[in-house]
């Protein structure tokens, strides 16, 4: 990776500037009035990345936290309304004093803290103080409070005079930071307009959280807080600064990572399951294997080759490593036993991202595919689609005709094709899924299911495709494919689906990412600096989100065939 | 003097460590002078603790398999084939059969509407939604106090999603998955040892619990900034920080000592293997015996009220070794084998499924307390999402109360529900448990009225 680092640098200095004259030829930004200011629970990544962050990679950190509920596509809108259950602070808490015991343990104390105390055996109010102030900045991603600052310190002071441990005073009173919502949630704070008008707007502090969980996945670092401290952030120029800083970071990748993982539900893997009777290529790291070259596969493209996102439907360059050399049926040469970079023969059968195992595995059966939850998939994550649930009066007597077993997944399907309250939605599902069949439930290639030939010829959308590779084209080109990602890259990074009262805006976005070729980055850069990115409005009036609500309805695994 | 030679000792010398002068550090036996002369309170004169748990499976019963229905509540249930693993246990349970579980025109929401509306007496209105809390959570808001844990939640299947407690769609923790951080959890070194004498707190845990004070004063500073629902989150917060502070306070308290509790030994790590196959159903089966020993014996040690198991989940995303189809997937693609009338390989699952059952019921049982069993003093309802998964049927869901609530529930009952609404046995389950409430459910599942004929 980073082999044309200096050509993106370029583009992106070149797109920096495009925007800029975009904005001064009039290509202007619709006004939108915002959506009143709330809070989202940090996911696992995010409290990880931050924990590492500001104390080092070193600092362990064994946690599982309470689950968040997929909405609308995204644990991220989903963690604008996720409480913290007592099992879940009680987890929280013991995290915490963890990651407080191991930040003051010897080694660690001398570096993390940058002050020593006068004494060892009893408070230093003053060395505790520095302490706080630094690293609650960085926990809470604003300053401090002198109320604040003051608890710490005299929890700190209180344990290290009754213990007579300045060290354990620390430990304590920073575990109380790491419980604090301040810490936990990611909160929108606001402050009265600058203008004459009424009304609010995000403090600087809550734009620089914003921008460095949606290009980071992390908390805001000391340059962007100086920003907003120094109230650069809410010049045009400043952010612009500071979005190009940030986009420059290898830190990106992580951000970018994050997103798709959340947009293409690849918490999934956490749970995948495969009969390794059937499967005996099958095992947890050839899975894990599965999602890095899928990740790895998505920053190659959209990072470093800044290439149009929809050819991640089509792009035949992509990454292996030895476990995945036996699903691919490839030789891989590296004897570290790591990655190398592989682009398959254009007359392949895999062709983008679709046709790697990440995404064939996870929406299979364990011991066999799945058209059906590959064409939901494809609907419903890649296409931003809704597919009804399943209605609860099938009877399912109709397919159990011991005289004629259906022996592919096209026969056993087009059975549902024949009952009008199944056909609705297979029809939706199947003829996309079907073009899949060619590669089984961990994604092994191959031509025949019970000694039948397959056929993968199908339609989306009434465009017909003859195999996989065409059915790739198909995704490729279907406007639904940059639209939705542009919307669920808006929602990943406000926490929201959009509302009404954007649907102006979404589609000048839209427009902005055609305009651009379709570069992912060129999208965030369009996102960070817009100023509906960071609107808020006082919540007298609720507005309601256009987009369709659909509360944790992936999280059900199996379901139809 | 010698620690191996046993005397008659008082329960005043037990209770003050005596034994020898200072601390005692030898292992005590169980000794029924920490019960009182009738076996069914503690020394102290407080009565034993009812506790009530939930138990989980998926895919419900083969129609006609399972249990023979009757027209009639009476004593008497005639379990079957599929249940035949229960028959052992047939007056430690009571079975509700013919319940209905109307909709009020939501869509039956298939594996979901099911165990949503049994457990909080309200119909969702879409996949995913929870509409109102679960009965369980209705109950640790009545007795859940005093316990180092509100409650404790363990699935079976590997996936701490399948969670069937909740107080809302985004209210719902995760299932312990893992029996060694289960394990770890409850009996780790916050775990006080009802039975040993050199009872000694943690001094530094008065210090925590006032280091969290002073940061929860703190943090009520700004609830005003903040709208409605996040206020509500954050007095959710509060509450779970409450609940830790409670597990703190409770660490500096000693334990009255309990008969019952014997620590279990702590299980082995689970293998890569093991972790991969977590839903194929020998592991499940095993994973639920190990992991119900432990959440059996936290309850005994009176560490939680409240305690939930799920031994598959709603879409049974468990499978055999070798065979392509889940049980879910079999429910609806398996042929009915023409010479039984029924689908064999679910019948395989839905018969594994009641033996898992009837393992949690032994464990329970074969845990003494007072002159009876750890299961006499706990009500569980076990339940699952669909009567016939294979259609998707949501009357007729089967509900087992197991238990005999410390004698406030009559066990052994067939109970013949007429098609009356389901929530009336949550709310017998809710009553028994003593839930100062007069109804339950919203629309056609509410209902005020309880099933005399098991309550006593």
């Amino acid at each position: 990776m980073g082999s044309n680092a200096s050509l993106c640098s370029v583009k992106k200095v070149v797109a920096a500037t495009c925007m800029l004259l975009l904005t001064a030829c009039g290509e202007s930004e619709p006004q939108t009035v915002g959506t009143p200011p709330d809070m989202r629970r940090l996911t696992t990544e995010q409290y990880y990345n931050i924990i590492h962050d500001i104390f080092g990679s070193h600092i362990q950190v064994a946690g599982r936290f309470d689950p968040l509920v997929r909405t609308q596509g995204l644990f991220a809108v989903g963690a604008r309304s996720a409480p913290i259950t007592p099992a879940g602070f009680e987890e929280y808490y013991n995290v915490a004093r963890a990651v407080a015991r191991q930040v003051v343990t010897k080694g660690n104390r001398e570096v993390l803290l940058r002050c020593a105390p006068v004494v060892m055996d009893g408070a230093d109010e003053t060395c505790a103080r520095q302490f706080f102030t630094e690293v609650g900045r960085f926990l809470y991603r604003r300053a401090l409070t002198s109320s604040e600052i003051d608890t710490a310190v005299l929890a700190a002071n209180e344990v290290a005079v009754t213990m007579k441990d300045f060290y354990k005073g620390i430990e304590f009173s920073l575990t109380g930071l790491l419980v604090s919502p301040s810490f936990l949630f990611i909160i929108d704070s606001t402050e009265p307009l600058a203008s004459e008008e009424a009304g609010a707007q995000l403090t600087a502090y809550a734009k620089a959280s914003r921008l460095s969980f949606l290009l980071w996945n992390t908390s805001p670092d000391d340059m962007l807080l100086i920003a907003a401290e120094t109230g650069e952030l809410n010049t045009n120029e400043g952010l612009q600064l500071q979005v190009e800083r940030m986009i420059a970071s290898p830190l990106l990748e992580r951000g970018i990572s994050a997103f798709f993982q959340d947009f293409l539900d690849l918490d999934k893997f956490e749970t995948l399951e495969k009969d390794t009777i059937i499967y005996p290529a099958y095992s947890i790291a050839t899975a894990e294997s599965a999602k890095e070259q899928l990740l790895r596969t998505i920053i190659y493209h959209v990072v470093e080759q800044d290439s149009p996102y929809p050819e991640l439907f089509t792009t035949r360059k992509t990454f292996i490593d030895h476990s995945l050399g036996r699903i691919y049926k490839l030789p891989v040469n590296r004897p570290d036993g790591g990655w190398q970079f592989y682009e398959f023969p254009e007359n392949d059968p895999r062709t983008g991202i679709l046709t790697q195992m990440a995404f064939l595995s996870l929406y299979s059966h364990p011991g066999r595919s799945s058209a059906t939850l590959r064409g939901k998939a494809v609907r419903e994550l890649v296409l931003c689609q809704k597919v009804p649930e399943p209605p609860g009066d099938v009877d399912f007597s109709l397919f159990n005709d011991p005289d004629a077993p259906n022996r592919t997944a096209r026969d056993r399907l087009s059975a549902h094709s024949t009952v009008p309250s199944c056909a609705g939605c297979h029809k939706l599902t199947d003829p996309i899924g079907l073009g899949f069949e060619e590669f089984d439930g961990i994604g092994q290639f191959r031509t025949s299911e019970r000694d039948v030939d397959i056929d993968p010829a199908g339609e989306l959308d009434g465009v017909a495709y003859e195999d996989a590779k065409a059915l790739a084209q198909t995704i490729r080109d279907h406007p639904a494919a940059p639209a939705c990602v542009a919307n669920q890259l808006y929602a990943y990074g406000t926490g929201r689906g959009a509302t009404y009262d954007e649907r102006e805006f979404m589609v000048y976005l839209q427009k902005q990412f055609a305009d651009s070729g379709y570069s992912l980055v060129d999208l965030l850069r369009d996102i960070t600096t817009s100023s509906a990115f960071y609107a808020v409005r006082l919540p007298q009036e609720e507005s309601s989100e256009f987009s369709s609500a659909s509360v944790g309805s992936s999280s059900n695994q199996e379901r139809g065939s | 003097m010698s620690f191996f030679i046993p005397r008659k000792t008082t329960r005043r010398e037990v209770l003050r460590g005596l034994m020898g002068g200072g601390v005692v550090t030898v292992a005590l036996p169980f000794l029924d002078c920490f019960l009182n002369s009738n076996g069914n309170a503690l020394a102290s004169g407080a009565p034993l603790p009812v506790r009530f748990g939930t138990w989980y499976w998926g895919m419900g019963h083969t129609p006609k398999k399972a249990v023979v229905e009757k027209t009639q509540t009476g004593p008497g249930i005639e379990f079957l084939d599929e249940t035949a693993a229960l028959i052992p246990h047939r007056e430690k349970l009571s079975y509700f059969g013919n319940f209905n579980m109307p909709l009020d025109g939501n869509s039956n929401y298939t594996h979901f509407s099911g165990w949503v509306a049994n457990r909080t007496g309200s119909a969702p209105e879409s996949q995913g939604s929870i509409p109102a809390t679960t009965l369980d959570l209705l109950v640790a808001d009545t007795i859940g106090k005093g316990s180092r844990f509100q409650k404790l939640d363990v699935t079976a299947v590997g996936i701490a999603r399948e969670n069937y407690s909740a107080r809302g769609t985004y209210n719902r923790g995760a299932a312990e998955t893992d029996p060694v951080a289960l394990f770890n959890r409850i009996y780790g070194p916050a775990f006080a040892d009802p039975n040993k004498a050199d009872f000694k707190p943690d001094p530094s845990i008065i210090l925590r619990k006032s280091v969290l004070s002073s940061f929860t004063e703190q943090t009520r500073d700004f609830v005003s900034t903040l709208g409605a629902a996040d206020k509500r989150r954050l007095d959710e917060y509060f509450t779970s920080i409450r609940e830790v502070e409670n597990q703190l306070a409770i660490q500096l308290r000693k334990p009255e000592p309990n008969e019952a509790c014997v620590i279990p030994p702590k299980p082995a790590e689970l293998s890569p293997d093991q972790v991969a196959s977590a839903r194929e159903m020998d592991s499940v089966i095993e994973t639920h015996k190990i992991m119900s020993k432990i959440l059996a014996m936290a309850v005994a040690c009176n560490q939680t009220k409240i305690f939930n198991m799920v031994f598959t989940d709603n879409f049974a995303n468990v499978r055999r070794t070798g065979e392509t189809y889940t049980h879910h997937l079999l429910t609806h693609e398996e042929i009915l084998d023409p010479d039984v009338g029924y689908q064999p390989l679910s019948f395989w699952f839905n018969q594994r499924s009641m033996e898992g059952m009837a393992t949690y019921i032994e464990i329970l049982s074969s845990i003494g307390e007072g002159d009876g069993t750890l299961l006499d003093n706990c009500l569980i309802f076990a339940s699952s999402e669909t009567n016939y998964a294979r259609l998707h049927t949501i009357d007729g869901v089967p509900v087992y109360l197991i238990g005999g609530a410390g004698g406030r529930f009559k066990t052994g009952t067939y109970v013949a529900g007429g098609g009356d609404p389901i929530t009336r046995v949550g709310l017998t389950a809710m009553k028994a448990m003593g839930v100062p409430i007069s109804k339950w459910g919203s629309k056609s599942l509410e209902t005020s009225k309880p099933i005399s004929e098991v309550l006593i």
